[in-house]
């Protein structure tokens, strides 16, 4: 062994001995916990008493698969992550593009936009649903008032609309999230590359095309890749509106139900394994579409 | 190929006046180089000219045409930035050619272009690499290719050497000079670097807060400096000052300074200027010399400095050929000094002609 070898050796061992307490946390947070639910996933317990049980096999896993209810959530969930990540996107650089401009009050606006983004999910979701109400709402009566519809519309009853509201209401809380990654990307681009291209003559469409979007394209992937992650295990949202309603209910909605609701530890566990799956093979076919894995520089 | 000019030009932000009324005249081919202390507004008069900025009041003419309103884009200029500015995703052959893209001219004929200017700048081997994967002179070239291919009659250089390392810097320069020789457009630089201010303007423009000191050759500028700012900013070292009283029509300034010159009367006379080069030792007193106390020699190798200190906190440069002299720190030397090489200026920093009386009084007799 040279020395050099066991230079790099004895900087090995550093390394672990730094990165040890944070895999000793890990364990405990995140491992342990995934492996008891994945462990009572394959066992009949249920909850008012998990210690006794007996394993029952893939049966769990079979009877949530085989369970309308489940497609059901999971078509929701995907929905709702689609649309409303879409739409955040699309706004929040809109919104980005506009701020990334120098006015008169910037800061203050910026300061602003935060607020739905500050507010917890719970008390947004509940002054969207009286605002929205069918009776009372200020919605409703700004429509009727405008001569736009005639009578009031059960935004949060209707089973056909409340889908639609839940994005509505998400988009609202969580577009300023997006645009203020979306301003920091931007921000990030010299300006002198704008000046280069005005002088040279690049029409405004192609600057935006063509220099603005490519340099901004790793923020709006990172954000979009936050954004879905946390869309796809969406709960607060739906069940304050309207707690376990097939129309809005989510996935992570659908494991509570089994979990708490039917006090089945066992289908519960495995639903929620399954929402692990799924989100876990969305993550990685993200990452691996935006290449986060890889060095940029 | 045009010429620039300016017509009463003026730039303020907010409270702040960068440019104060500047008049200018540029000619076709000429190759101008505008120098200044940092903040002293030659950026801000090139982004003028290139339309990037908006002038407060004046006017800017290129070919004789009055662009002041018309957009950068359509002035016929080139710019090169002192970061490159660069596209960073974009690879060596579409940074140059990006701006062709809309022009309405076929693929061959952007390729044969961004060839020709590729070929001319010695990059047709990067063509494909991206700017993170070239060295600082490359990318300056790179910089340099993308203003050519828009074969602009008037091509804007800011600080473009600034970011280099002082090997790459002598090289660029040369390559600048060369390129100038051949294209023959009308080139404007700024640099705060006098060296390449004198080694490639056709005319120097020294600029101070906002306002054009003076404009001339370098020569001339280094010969006949208008001010005492201009006689202090270009040379390298600096020239040496000090401060003198005239009375009776005779100055006297430290280390016992005396010089009578042919003035007329009524002018004042607050400080003297003597550039190294001009100045020898000595470790005998002589008719023309200023005592002072040696401090320190450079061997440069080809040439010396020494430094001295003719009085407090004054300590003055001399420069000459070949080896240093062997003087002792701490030790009195003799500063000569001639006339013919000696500057006075004014209360207000301007410089004043002058002869030794005595001279003067032989020509009169």
């Amino acid at each position: 062994m040279t020395p050099t070898d066991r230079a790099r050796r004895a900087e090995t061992r550093v390394a672990w001995l730094f990165v040890a307490p944070l895999v000793v946390i890990l364990l405990a947070v995140a491992i342990w916990p995934l492996g008891r639910t994945v462990f009572f996933a394959f066992t009949d317990a249920y909850l008012d008493n998990p210690s006794s049980y007996e394993f029952v096999g893939f049966a769990n896993f079979v009877t949530v698969w085989e369970d309308a209810t489940f497609w059901r959530a999971v078509r929701n969930t995907l929905v709702f992550t689609v649309v409303s990540v879409g739409i955040e996107t699309m706004l929040g650089l809109a919104i980005a593009l506009l701020l990334h401009r120098a006015f008169f009050g910037r800061g203050l606006v910026r300061a602003a936009i935060l607020i739905p983004w500050a507010m917890p999910m719970v008390v947004s979701t509940r002054i969207w649903d009286w605002m929205l109400n069918d009776q009372f709402g200020l919605i409703n009566k700004v429509l009727v008032e405008l001569g736009i519809i005639a009578k009031g519309i059960a935004w949060t009853a209707d089973p056909s609309l409340l889908l639609g509201v839940v994005i509505f209401i998400d988009v609202w809380v969580t577009t300023p999230f997006m645009v203020l990654l979306i301003l920091a990307g931007l921000q990030l681009i010299p300006e002198e590359l704008y000046e280069a291209a005005e002088v040279s003559g690049v029409p405004h469409w192609k600057r935006f095309w063509s220099i603005t979007l490519p340099l901004v394209a790793p923020a709006i992937g990172v954000a979009m890749l936050f954004r879905t992650l946390d869309a796809l295990r969406m709960f607060d949202l739906s069940y304050v509106l309207a707690a376990n309603n097939a129309n809005t209910m989510t996935m992570s909605i659908y494991a509570r139900d089994q979990l708490i609701g039917f006090q089945d530890l066992g289908v519960g566990s495995a639903a929620s394994t399954w929402v692990f799956l799924i989100i876990g093979l969305i993550a990685i076919v993200i990452v691996g579409l935006l290449r986060l894995d890889r060095p940029h520089h | 190929m045009a010429s620039v000019t300016l017509k009463n030009v003026s730039k303020s932000f907010g409270v702040y006046d960068i440019i104060r009324n500047v008049d200018l005249e540029i000619g076709d081919g000429e190759f101008v180089v505008f120098v200044g202390p940092s903040g002293c507004g030659k950026s801000t008069l090139l982004r003028l000219i290139a339309g990037l900025v908006p002038v407060s009041d004046g006017a800017v003419l290129i070919g004789g045409d009055e662009v002041t309103d018309v957009p950068a884009s359509k002035r016929g200029i080139s710019f090169v930035f002192q970061s490159y500015a660069l596209y960073p995703h974009m690879n060596v052959s579409r940074n140059i050619s990006f701006a062709l893209e809309t022009a309405r001219i076929g693929k061959a004929e952007i390729m044969r272009r961004v060839e020709a200017v590729a070929g001319m700048l010695k990059i047709g081997h990067l063509l494909e690499r991206k700017p993170r994967q070239l060295s600082g002179g490359q990318r300056q070239r790179v910089a340099i290719g993308r203003a050519l291919v828009a074969d602009p009659e008037v091509f804007l250089f800011d600080e473009p050497l600034s970011n280099l390392d002082a090997d790459l810097r002598t090289e660029m320069r040369f390559e600048i000079a060369k390129l100038h020789a051949e294209v023959k457009a009308t080139m404007i630089y700024v640099t705060h670097d006098q060296t390449e201010a004198m080694t490639l303007a056709d005319r120097i423009v020294v600029l101070n807060h906002g306002k054009v000191e003076q404009v001339g050759t370098p020569r001339e500028l280094y010969d006949r400096p208008a001010t005492r700012f201009v006689a202090g900013f270009l040379g390298s070292p600096k020239m040496n000052f000090a401060p003198t009283l005239l009375t009776d029509g005779r100055l006297a300034g430290p280390g016992g300074f005396s010089y009578t010159p042919g003035l007329a009367t009524g002018t004042t006379v607050s400080e003297i200027g003597l550039r190294p080069e001009a100045l020898t030792l000595s470790a005998q007193p002589g008719s023309d010399t200023i005592e002072s106390t040696f401090e320190r020699a450079e061997d440069l190798g080809h040439e010396f400095l020494c430094y001295v200190r003719i009085g407090e906190g004054l300590i003055w440069t001399v420069r000459g050929s070949g080896a240093p002299p062997a003087f002792l720190p701490g030790q009195t030397v003799h500063v000569g000094w001639r006339a013919g090489n000696l500057y006075l200026f004014d209360r207000d920093g301007q410089r004043l002609d002058h002869r030794p009386a005595d001279r003067v009084a032989e020509e009169v007799a």
